[in-house]
C-alpha cells in the first residue's frame, strides 16, 4: 500500500497505516450506490455524538456535581458564564436531537432488515449503544438537581427496588444513601462524564468497524457485493467519499438548521425537551404535581405503568427494551427490504409504529382507567409484533396461522378474565378488540388470502 | 527430557492456575470498589432517630418531619376519621397490613399507630417512591364519593386510607410504611427507634 513513499504522508505511513486506513474506510470503502434518505442518520449520529461530548467538555468546566452547589451552577452557566446558555441549550436539545436520530436510525434498520445475517453483530452494538444513551441520559438528567431530576431519579432508581429480596439493598446501593442525595448525584457526575461516554465510544467503533467487515445494506436489500467487476469492485457500489461524504453533508446542514430553531427558538420544547419542574431545585419532601419522563422514555415508561404489579411492570418494561437485542433471530424472514416484503408485513410494522408512538404519548400522560387500559392493550400490540414478524419468517400453513390466531387470543383474555373485576370491566371488553382485531388483520388474514406473500427481489439494486 | 520437547500438560497446568488465581485476585480487587459505592459513615449517621413534640398538633393537622432524608408524616386523627377506618376495609387491598416486613408489630391493624388518634408514617408511595399528598376532604370532586379521606399519590393515582392503606386496583401493591417509633413522654416521639416491648420491626 506504501506506494506513496516520500513526503511527510509516506513517512508517517511507513510507521502507521494512515494511507490504508483511508482506503478501507472512505475512498475504497463501496457503498451501495442506492442510498435514500434513511440512510443520512448514521452519520447525524456520530455528529451528535461529536457535539454532545464538546459541550459536555465545556459544561463540566462551569458545572459543579454537588447538592448544594449544581442547580445555582446551571443557572450560573445560563446568566453569567459568555456564551454559557448556549452550550447549555445545545448539550439538553442535543439529547433528544440524539434520541430522533437514534430512533430513525433503528427504523431504517428494521425497514430494510439490516440487522439480518450477516449483519446481527452490528445490530446488537447498535442496541448496546442505544442503552449506553438511555443511561447517559438519565443519569445527566440528574445534574441540573431540578425538581424533575431528583423526583425522576427516585422513581427510576426505585424500579430496581422492586427486584425481590436484593432490591432494596440495590437501590441503596445505586444512591449511596437511603434517597437520592448528593452521593447519589456526584457518582451520576461521574458515570455520566467519563464511564459511560468510555464505554460509547468503544461501541460506537466496534459498530462501524462491524459494518466495514460486512459492508452497508441498503433499501432494496440486496447483498452487493455478490456482482463484482473485474476490478474485485462491487458494481453497484460507489466509494464512501467524496460521493456519501457529499451526501452526508447535505444531510448535516438540514439538521443543523432544524438543531439551531430548537435551540435558538424553542429549547425547552413546551416542556418536552426540559420539563418546567426542573426550573425548581430539587426538594426530597415535596413531589412534583405530575411526574412524567422526558418523552424518549415514555414509551417504554408506559409498559412499566400497564401492569399494577411493580415488579412485573419492571419486568415487562425490561422485556420491551431487550426484545429488540433479539430481532436478527426473531425476524429469519430471507427478504430483507419492505420493499419486498408482503402486504401483511407493512401492516404489521405500521400498527407497530403507531403503537410505539402511541405509548409514548400514554407516557406523558397523567393516568386515567381509559389511559391505563390503552396503556396494556398496546403494550400488548408493541409485543405481539415481534411475535407476529418470527412467524412471517416465512409462510406458513393455514393451520399455523389460525393455531397462532387462536393461541395469542386465548393468552389475552385469560389475562383480561384475571385481572378484571367490576371497576374496569366495560372497559377491559371494550379495549379487548384491539389486540385481536390486530391478531385478526395479520393471522387470519394471512391463511385465507395471498396477503403475506413477499414478492421476489431483483438481481441488481434499483434507482 | 530433551530442551525441545514441550510438556503441554505442564504448560497447560500453570495456564489454568495462573488464569484462576488472576481471577481470584480480579474478583477480590473489585471488592473494594463496590463497597465505596454503599452508603458512607457520614450518610448512615445520617439515619439517626429524630425527637418530634407533638404537643402543638391540632385535629386534623398534619406534620412533616425528616427521618434518613425521608419524609415522616404525623397527623392528629378525629373521632370521625378513625371511625370511618372499618367502612372502607372491603376497597383496600390488605386491610390488616398482613404483607409488609417493614413496619413494627403495632402497625398489624386498623389504626397502624401506638395511639389510635396519632398516626405516623413514612410519606412515601410504595409503587415508585413519589409522595403522595394528604387529602383528609371527604368526597371532593376528583376522588369521588366514596372517598373517606386518606393519602392520593399524583405520580400514578395511587390511594391509600387515612391509616396509610392502599386501596385495591391502583398501581401501589402495598400498603405505606408505619418506621419505627416510640413515646419518650405524652407528647414527644422518637422516630427510628422502637420501644422493646412492642415488637420487633
Amino acid at each position: 500500500m506504501s506506494k506513496q513513499s516520500g513526503g511527510i504522508i509516506g513517512w508517517i505511513d511507513d510507521r502507521l497505516p494512515i494511507v490504508s486506513f483511508w482506503e478501507d474506510h472512505l475512498s475504497k470503502y463501496y457503498a451501495p450506490k442506492n442510498f435514500n434518505f434513511w440512510y443520512f442518520f448514521g452519520s447525524l449520529a456520530l455528529l451528535v455524538l461529536v457535539l454532545q461530548i464538546v459541550t459536555g467538555v465545556f459544561l463540566t468546566m462551569h458545572y459543579k456535581p454537588d447538592a448544594e452547589l449544581a442547580f445555582a451552577s446551571v443557572e450560573y452557566i445560563m446568566r453569567d458564564v459568555e456564551w454559557g446558555w448556549l452550550i447549555r441549550y445545545m448539550h439538553s436539545t442535543g439529547a433528544s436531537a440524539f434520541f430522533v436520530v437514534i430512533y430513525l436510525h433503528m427504523l431504517r434498520g428494521l425497514m430494510y432488515g439490516s440487522f439480518k445475517e450477516p449483519r446481527e453483530l452490528i445490530w446488537l452494538f447498535g442496541m448496546m449503544i442505544y442503552l449506553c444513551l438511555m443511561a447517559e441520559a438519565f443519569m445527566g438528567y440528574l445534574l441540573p438537581w431540578g425538581q424533575m431530576s431528583y423526583w425522576g431519579a427516585q422513581v427510576i432508581v426505585n424500579l430496581f427496588g422492586t427486584i425481590p429480596y436484593i432490591g432494596e439493598d440495590l437501590a441503596v446501593w445505586i444512591r449511596g444513601d437511603y434517597v437520592v442525595s448528593d452521593a447519589t448525584l456526584n457518582r451520576f457526575f461521574a458515570l455520566h462524564v467519563v464511564a459511560v461516554p468510555i464505554v460509547l465510544l468503544g461501541l460506537v467503533l466496534a459498530h462501524i468497524a462491524a459494518l466495514h467487515t460486512v459492508g452497508s445494506n441498503n433499501p432494496d436489500g440486496i447483498d452487493i457485493k455478490k456482482n463484482k467487476d473485474a476490478n474485485g469492485v462491487p458494481v453497484d457500489g460507489i466509494p464512501f467519499h467524496p460521493y456519501y461524504t457529499v451526501k452526508d453533508i447535505v444531510g448535516i446542514v438540514v439538521f443543523l438548521f432544524i438543531f439551531s430553531l430548537v435551540v435558538f427558538f424553542a429549547p425547552e420544547m413546551g416542556g418536552y425537551f426540559l420539563e418546567h419542574a426542573n426550573f425548581e431545585p430539587a426538594n426530597p419532601l415535596a413531589t412534583p404535581e405530575h411526574i412524567a419522563p422526558v418523552w424518549y422514555f415514555t414509551p417504554f415508561y408506559t409498559v412499566l405503568r400497564a401492569i399494577p404489579n411493580p415488579f412485573f411492570g419492571v419486568v415487562a418494561m425490561g422485556a420491551a427494551v431487550v426484545i429488540l437485542f433479539f430481532l436478527p433471530w426473531i425476524d429469519k424472514n430471507k427478504v430483507r427490504s419492505i420493499r419486498y416484503r408482503s402486504f401483511l408485513y407493512k401492516v404489521n410494522l405500521a400498527v407497530f409504529l403507531v403503537a410505539f408512538v402511541w405509548l409514548g404519548y400514554l407516557g406523558m400522560q397523567a393516568v386515567t382507567p381509559m389511559a391505563s387500559q390503552m396503556a396494556l392493550r398496546l403494550s400488548e400490540v408493541y409485543f405481539i409484533f415481534f411475535a407476529i414478524l418470527g412467524i412471517y419468517s416465512t409462510r406458513r400453513t393455514a393451520a399455523y396461522y389460525l393455531f397462532w390466531f387462536v393461541a395469542m387470543v386465548a393468552i389475552i383474555t385469560a389475562y383480561d378474565v384475571f385481572r378484571n373485576n367490576a371497576d374496569i370491566a366495560a372497559l377491559t371488553w371494550k379495549t379487548w378488540a384491539i389486540p385481536v382485531g390486530y391478531l385478526f388483520v395479520t393471522l387470519v388474514l394471512a391463511a385465507f388470502t395471498n396477503l403475506d406473500q413477499d414478492k421476489p427481489v431483483p438481481e441488481r439494486v434499483t434507482g | 527430557m530433551s530442551e525441545h520437547e514441550i510438556d503441554t500438560g505442564r504448560r497447560k497446568m500453570l495456564t489454568v492456575s495462573a488464569s484462576v488465581v488472576g481471577a481470584v485476585g480480579g474478583a477480590a480487587a473489585l471488592v473494594p470498589f463496590v463497597s465505596t459505592m454503599s452508603p458512607s459513615a457520614k450518610a448512615l449517621a445520617a439515619g439517626a432517630p429524630v425527637e418530634v413534640d407533638i404537643s402543638k398538633l391540632e385535629v386534623g393537622q398534619k406534620i412533616q418531619v425528616e427521618w434518613r432524608r425521608k419524609p415522616v408524616w404525623i397527623v392528629r386523627r378525629s373521632q370521625e376519621m378513625i371511625s370511618a377506618l372499618g367502612e372502607v376495609e372491603s376497597k383496600l387491598r390488605d386491610p390488616d397490613s398482613e404483607a409488609l416486613d417493614m413496619q413494627p408489630a403495632f402497625a398489624r391493624n386498623a389504626n397502624r399507630s401506638l395511639k389510635p388518634e396519632v398516626l405516623v408514617l413514612v410519606g412515601i408511595c410504595t409503587h415508585l417512591g413519589c409522595s403522595p399528598t394528604f387529602r383528609p376532604e371527604l368526597a371532593p370532586a376528583d376522588l369521588g364519593a366514596d372517598w373517606k379521606g386518606g393519602f392520593y399519590c399524583p405520580c400514578h393515582g395511587s390511594l391509600f386510607d387515612i391509616s396509610g392503606r392502599v386501596y385495591k386496583n391502583v398501581p401501589a401493591n402495598n400498603n405505606l410504611e408505619v418506621p419505627p417509633y416510640k413515646y419518650l413522654s405524652d407528647n414527644v416521639l422518637l422516630i427510628g427507634e422502637l420501644d422493646e416491648e412492642q415488637g420487633a420491626v
